[in-house]
């Protein structure tokens, strides 16, 4: 299988990525790792005129900690968010989960991200974690928040002429925990089910934060607000848990198919979010300053 | 904008398997079509064509890739390993002693992508627990053997890495430079008629 033919440019600067890409919006993409537009080309699902590859970019390429959140570059691979030891929770436990190890060789999560495939695994623990998304375009640079930027089925939000340059995920300072569970049926295999979840502590013991999202049982990737909103302010307890892990099997909308019936994908997205919120209170009380008092 | 039926050819120069190879191609070539059509370096396969199955494994700056899902001109300035740089000087890569040695192969379709996947590690772990490797080769589908005597023929192959026998030493990799594609079958006969 080979794709239709294109114009390939090789982009030797974010500025002349931009200027390309604003030069023809319609027809232009930027190429990341292809692992999603590669496969979409050679299928004939695309078939952009223009292609700006930004794999020369290599000042893009990175994972880091600065002012409280994590950066990751647009061409930072799924391979070294596994690697990097400046992730935690729900986005360290994701990564290894991300398609299969070849793959997460040559995939970004910027372009993941960007591509906002329903099943993509990335989205999800993004709206969990409360991460923005850095664009940059003909116009300079803004940020953009995650809830924002996913506006649809394979849509982003993204202007004309715009491209990502990095995804920040902010690192909460008091004690914090996430997980991300995903279902699939063997490696490399989109989530049957994913549920990412998040909880940050206050010094009481009560739940300060806290961030679910969900993967392949929604539309496209979906946070699930009533139920963050039942946990916020509460002592955590089984109980309240189950509650909320409820709510966020009600808010999902699962179809039956080849991997499961609606029913059955439901209760595992019960069945994950009990799970997740308890193992991210886990981690936050580990993360606890051993000083500190325990809730 | 771009004509429907012409792109126009880039030139791209990579090096592999220690070798420089500079070709013009039309964008839409795939680096799997480019190492076996252009180069004729049919030890990389094409199965599935869809990304799932990994058998057109390579090794890109010596991590592995599925060459099926990028385009040759993405490896512009790369340094690209296939099955068939393996081997140095006539030895066999430990890797490729110890499939045959652990019957790691039926059919050998799987055979190319699961040794440099199993290269590629052995170079970061060269003592990998079982599911270490497993997780290494997740990405690569074998239809024949199971998956008992990969892994086995991988941890093998690191055991006698780590014994210091039969391994590939760096300046082997430099004398690669002074091979063309036309004389090294030949250089490879010689040395095994030499020993
Ligand atoms: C076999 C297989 C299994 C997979 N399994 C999973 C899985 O389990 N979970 C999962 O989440 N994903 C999975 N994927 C998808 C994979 O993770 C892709 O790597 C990822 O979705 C896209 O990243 P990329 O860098 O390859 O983007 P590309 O394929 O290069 O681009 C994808 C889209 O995003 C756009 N884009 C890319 N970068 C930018 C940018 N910086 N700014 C603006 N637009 C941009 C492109 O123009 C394109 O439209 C799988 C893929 C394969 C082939
Ligand atoms: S042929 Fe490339 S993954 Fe199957
Ligand atoms: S040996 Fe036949 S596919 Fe693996």
């Amino acid at each position: 299988m080979f794709p239709a033919t294109y114009e390939y440019l090789r982009a030797g600067s974010i500025d002349e990525a931009v200027a390309a890409l604003a030069e023809d919006p319609d027809e232009t993409r930027i190429l990341a790792g292809g692992q999603s537009l590669i496969p979409m080309m050679k299928l004939r699902f695309a078939y952009p005129e223009r292609l700006v590859d930004i794999n020369g970019l290599h000042e893009l390429a990175y994972v880091r900690r600065e002012n409280g959140h994590v950066a990751v570059g647009a061409l930072a691979r799924h391979a070294d968010i596994v690697a990097s030891d400046d992730v935690t929770g729900a986005v360290a436990s994701a990564a290894p989960w991300v398609a299969d190890p070849l793959v997460r060789n040559r995939g970004t999560l910027v372009g993941s991200v960007a591509h906002c495939d329903p099943e993509g695994d990335w989205n999800s623990v993004l709206l969990a974690t409360g991460a923005t998304v850095v664009a940059q375009g003909p116009n300079g640079r803004r940020e953009i928040d995650i809830t924002d930027f996913i506006v649809g089925l394979f849509e982003n939000s993204l202007d004309e002429g715009e491209m990502v340059v990095e995804v920040r995920i902010p690192v909460p300072s008091g004690p914090s925990g996430g997980v991300y569970n995903k279902l699939e049926r063997k490696i490399g295999d989109y989530a049957t089910v994913g549920v990412a979840t998040h909880l940050e502590l206050a010094d009481d013991g009560t739940i300060a934060a806290a961030g679910i999202g969900l993967t392949s049982v929604v539309p496209y990737a979906t946070k699930v607000t009533e139920a963050e909103e039942m946990l916020v302010g509460q002592m955590p307890t089984e109980e309240l848990f189950a509650d909320a892990a409820s709510a966020t099997a009600a808010a999902s909308n699962p179809h039956t198919d080849v991997r499961g019936t609606e029913k059955w994908k439901r209760n595992i997205v019960d069945v994950y979010t009990r799970r997740g919120l308890a193992s991210a209170l886990d981690q936050a009380h580990a993360s606890e300053p051993t000083t500190g008092s325990t809730a | 904008m771009t004509d429907l039926t012409t792109s126009t050819a880039v030139t791209v120069t990579m090096t592999v398997n220690g070798v420089e190879h500079s070709s013009e191609l039309d964008p839409r070539t795939l680096l799997v079509d480019h190492i076996r059509t252009g180069l004729g370096l049919t030890g990389t396969h094409i199965g599935c064509d869809t990304t799932s199955c990994g058998v057109c494994t390579v090794l890109l700056d010596g991590k592995p890739i599925k060459a099926c899902t990028m385009f040759a001109v993405m490896a512009d300035g790369a340094e690209i390993m296939t099955v068939e740089g393996l081997k140095q000087n006539g030895e066999l890569h430990p890797v490729q002693a110890a499939f045959k040695e652990k019957h790691g192969l039926q059919c050998g379709y799987c055979t190319p992508a699961m040794m440099l996947v199993g290269a590629a590690l052995l170079e970061e772990n060269d003592d990998p627990g079982d599911d270490e490797v497993r997780w290494a080769i997740s990405g690569n589908l074998c239809r024949c053997t199971g998956y008992m005597n990969i892994v086995e023929s991988i941890q093998e192959a690191g055991a006698q890495m780590r014994a210091g026998s039969n391994g590939v030493e760096a300046d082997d990799m430099e004398l690669q430079d002074e091979q063309t594609d036309a004389d090294r079958p030949k250089e490879a006969t010689m040395q095994e008629v030499a020993e």
